[in-house]
């Protein structure tokens, strides 16, 4: 394997970064080249099959030969050509495109890198120009004249390179004039080149994990219990409350599922303590699950079967557990999933209700089919009702902006709940400039399983249009904190933050709600769920020194 | 990448018209058989285009939300952007077909001073657009009263406005020069924004050259090379009423017109023209954001290999025993079970 390459300075990448300049010569002629910094490895042969996933092999990435079947060409086309028939949106896609260049400056990978293959149309090009050669007549009789090409091994590595260097965040798409979305297109991609066991090992693990052990992580369920026994304790030195959560306990109301990542690393840690004080101080009946223990899913970044095959651990185990409804935690693409394809994908249980809030009473009926309601949507119904005692000036010390996540903005259109909490839960919030947030926000740039460590220089990259904006209200409102509610922006946006905008923290909301939930016979507060002094709750004793 | 390739095509076809009609006299061919070949073509093409898209299944609930979504009833949804029934969709939809919304939104990004991106307000492409494309409508309109005895209301009305500036005899027609510089701005933009040159294909340049050579062929015929248009008017009766016959003396002009219109139409289906079509289709506009509330269903769905719950159980009983999370079955009642088993054999 290739050593990961360190990313060069910020202004090393900005300098060099100049929208009206194009490479020579036309794209189909410009080869391809694997920079190290911009690629992540493949996957190790065990993964795939653990899962039962074709072509597993040592392998690598920087390799000339990638060791595909002798049939490699028969096996591509052949799935392309099943996928243009199971996807309207995909042969669509193949089809309308005018090239009319509106979605061209939208990616956060081509304003981050300027190479024009990460232009949304020209990385659907990549495909198409395969697509007129084998499945249109006129690329079959003009070929090169019609815009088609030739599948080779160079071609499929090119495919491969580009797919993986896109996050699926669908902000081309706001801007298409027909809807076209590049992230229907990359799923496909890497569906095809998952049949020939191409896939990256930081996807492949999780998903290997997420299978047999319930979570990306691959905790046990004595570890999942230990973790979050450990915020316990540290929730207990903070606020005096000891809380003790339940486990796979049958006739629970409630079936909680949040993404992994939130009981393993900093600072999503701290947004899984918001999440148990707040259901602790509603006294609510909820069950965490250790074998539905990852709300995320990297299988939806290998093949939609992948996914499916995750998932359905969430229901079975609703089911199994007998609870009535399911309340997700706080992540991107987990909930472009759970709104858009969980309850395609498998049927929800009988015994599952339309969910209702035991405090408010409150009917969530946009949850009617599919019976899962976001953590942020119950806690915004909470507040709304007044359940909730806040102190927000336990926040004062934060001045917060607030980060859409990519799928939940355009996957789902969940804008105004987190800012109704965050408002509730803190005195300072500035937004972001409009054209970088809602709809059309930016990519933290490591979405769609890219926050691995050897793509770092991708990464910093792709995450510019977002720091930069990020950079622009920490200058102008001197933000220093950038709130979310995905658990992959937990885990990447603090290392771009560091990368161009130094002094910038991370937090998911149900931190910040933490930090603010006054608990019943809590004891005085005098830090923040980081176990931080909090600033103008300093213990007395210091006070009168 | 195909500038001039699309460039001599055109010309080339303009000079097929020109030999065919003009010098070999094969009127009947560029008056009659081309043009219903091509409406054959045409009609038979997009059909079988939208009917292979409709058929295509729509296996996941996958709009692009861009706004609000329906939630709690103190939050106000957007009924636009992020539609919750039927009719906001139409709605939606309808404002994306005629107005283009989508493309309203665009922005220009651009590098800053200190090196920072900027998006700025860009309209131009929708403003071309949309100058192309109502021209292009009322342009077709108007060209009804050619296969109309007499002309319908609707289409003399429209005439009669786009001659409103009575401008030179006959009058000036609006449409008719915004249809060939708009085309022209499209054109153009191809060639001088580098991204967009840097991803056109011939396939792009080559309608839009086409385009300009039939308005411009319209021009021509209508302001400076007269044709006789009751001569024309006796052809094109005739192929509305499948009587056709072709009158001595049109001008060669007017075959090079009909040829280039002919070839629109049968080089549409094949080509990326097809998005007449096809954007009513695209399952990211055209359906409602209601997939917690309304289980979508997918047509090809299949059973998958799963991990079970006592599968993983079988994994790690012991271990969920020793932390005392509550397990399905108990070891010792699984042996005693098994004891049981075997005192019966």
């Amino acid at each position: 394997m290739a050593k990961a390459a360190k990313p060069p300075k910020p202004e090393e990448i900005t300098k060099t970064l100049d929208y009206r300049k194009t490479p020579k010569g036309p794209w189909i002629d410009t080869k391809v080249e694997f920079r190290p910094g911009m690629y992540c490895y493949g996957t190790r042969p065990k993964y795939l099959e653990e899962v039962d996933m074709p072509n597993p092999r040592e392998w690598s990435t920087s390799d000339e030969d990638w060791k595909l079947p002798e049939n490699w060409k028969e096996i591509f086309l052949e799935g392309m050509e099943d996928r243009l028939r199971k996807h309207r949106s995909f042969r669509l896609f193949m089809d309308i495109c005018v090239r009319c260049g509106a979605c061209a400056d939208k990616c956060h990978f081509y304003i981050g890198t300027g190479d024009p293959k990460n232009m949304p149309v020209l990385r659907a090009e990549l495909l198409r120009s395969i697509y007129r050669r084998y499945f249109t007549t006129g690329g079959k009789l003009l070929k090169r004249t019609a815009g088609a090409r030739e599948l080779t091994e160079e071609v499929f590595k090119e495919l491969w390179y580009y797919a993986y260097q896109c996050t699926e965040c669908r902000r081309c798409s706001v801007f298409c004039p027909y809807g076209i979305d590049t992230a229907e297109i990359t799923i496909m991609v890497r569906e095809l080149v998952n049949l020939l066991g191409c896939n990256t090992d930081w996807i492949m693990g999780p998903v290997a994990n997420c299978y047999h052990k319930g979570n990306h992580l691959g905790l046990e369920p004595h570890t999942i219990q230990s973790n979050i026994e450990m915020m316990c304790d540290d929730i207990e030195e903070i606020t005096g409350i000891r809380i003790e959560p339940t486990f796979n306990r049958k006739g629970a109301e409630i079936l909680f599922v949040t993404p992994s990542g939130d009981l393993f690393a900093v600072p999503g840690v701290y947004t899984a303590m918001g999440y148990l004080m707040l259901f602790h101080e509603l006294g609510l009946d909820y069950t965490w699950s250790t074998y539905a223990s990852e709300g995320g899913n990297f299988g939806f970044f290998t093949s939609l079967e992948m996914a499916k095959r995750l998932y359905y651990k969430v229901y079975a185990e609703a089911e199994r557990l007998g609870v009535k409804f399911i309340i997700g935690g706080e992540c991107g693409h987990m909930w472009r999933l759970w709104h858009q394809y969980l309850a395609t994908f498998w049927k929800p249980p009988e015994n599952l209700e339309t969910p209702k809030s035991p405090i408010t009473g409150t009917v969530f009926e946009h949850a009617s089919a599919s019976k899962v309601v976001h953590v942020v949507e119950f806690t915004a119904d909470l507040i709304r009702h007044g359940k909730l005692k806040l102190d927000p000036s336990r926040n004062d010390h934060l001045r917060v902006t607030f980060h859409d996540s990519c799928n939940t903005s355009r996957g789902m259109g969940f804008f105004e709940e987190p800012r109704y909490v965050i408002k509730n839960v803190c005195n300072h919030f500035y937004e972001m400039p409009e054209n970088t947030i809602r709809e059309k926000t930016f990519c933290c740039g490591s979405g769609s399983g890219l926050n691995a460590s050897e793509n770092m220089e991708l990464r910093m990259r792709g995450g510019l249009p977002r720091a930069n904006a990020v950079r622009y209200v920490h200058e102008k409102y001197g933000v220093n904190m950038l709130a979310n509610v995905c658990a992959i922006d937990r885990a990447a946006l603090p290392t771009l933050m560091q990368y161009w905008v130094p002094g910038v923290e991370v937090c998911g909301v149900h931190e910040l709600v933490g930090n603010a939930l006054v608990m019943t016979g809590e004891k005085k507060r005098t830090m923040d769920l980081r176990l931080e002094p909090l600033p103008g709750f300093e213990e007395e004793e210091e006070e009168e020194e | 990448m195909g500038v001039w390739f699309s460039f001599w095509v055109v010309v080339g076809l303009i000079l097929v018209a020109l030999i065919g009609a003009g010098l070999l006299n094969l009127s009947v061919i560029f008056g009659v058989v081309f043009p219903y070949l091509a409406l054959v073509v045409f009609l038979v093409g997009l059909i079988y285009r939208v009917v292979q898209w409709g058929k295509t299944p729509v296996p996941f609930h996958i709009p692009t939300t861009c706004g609000q979504q329906k939630s709690l009833s103190w939050i106000k949804y957007s009924k636009l952007e992020s539609p919750a029934t039927g009719w906001e969709v139409f709605l939606r939809m309808f404002l994306e077909v005629v107005a283009f919304r989508s493309l309203f939104r665009n922005l220009r990004t651009e590098m800053g001073p200190g090196f920072r991106p900027v998006y700025g307000s860009s309209k131009w492409l929708w403003l071309g657009g949309i100058a192309f494309h109502y021209s292009f409508l009322i342009v077709f309109l108007r060209h009804l009263r050619f296969f109309t005895q007499p002309p319908s209301k609707l289409v003399s009305i429209i005439d009669s406005f786009d001659g409103f500036l009575q401008i030179g005899h006959p009058h000036l027609q609006l449409t008719g020069v915004v249809l060939f510089f708009a085309a022209l701005y499209l054109f153009l933009r191809r060639l001088y924004i580098p991204q967009v040159r840097y991803i056109s294909l011939p396939a792009d340049y080559f309608p839009l050259l086409l385009i300009m050579g039939i308005a411009g062929s319209g021009i021509l015929m209508r302001y400076f090379i007269k044709t006789d248009i009751t001569k024309v008017k006796e052809l094109t009766m005739g192929l509305a009423t499948f009587h056709p016959k072709v009158p001595e003396g049109i001008g060669v002009i007017f075959y090079v017109h009909i040829f280039l219109v002919s070839v629109l139409f049968a080089y549409f289906p094949f080509s990326k023209l097809v998005h007449l079509g096809g954007v009513f289709l695209s399952p990211t506009r055209n359906l409602a954001n209601n997939s917690r509330m309304k289980r979508h269903i997918n047509p090809w769905d299949y059973p998958v290999k799963v991990h079970t719950y006592e599968e993983y159980e079988e994994e790690f009983r012991e271990k969920m025993k020793m932390a005392g999370i509550p397990v399905e079955k108990d070891i010792e009642e699984e042996e005693t079970e098994e004891k049981e088993q075997e005192e019966k054999e």
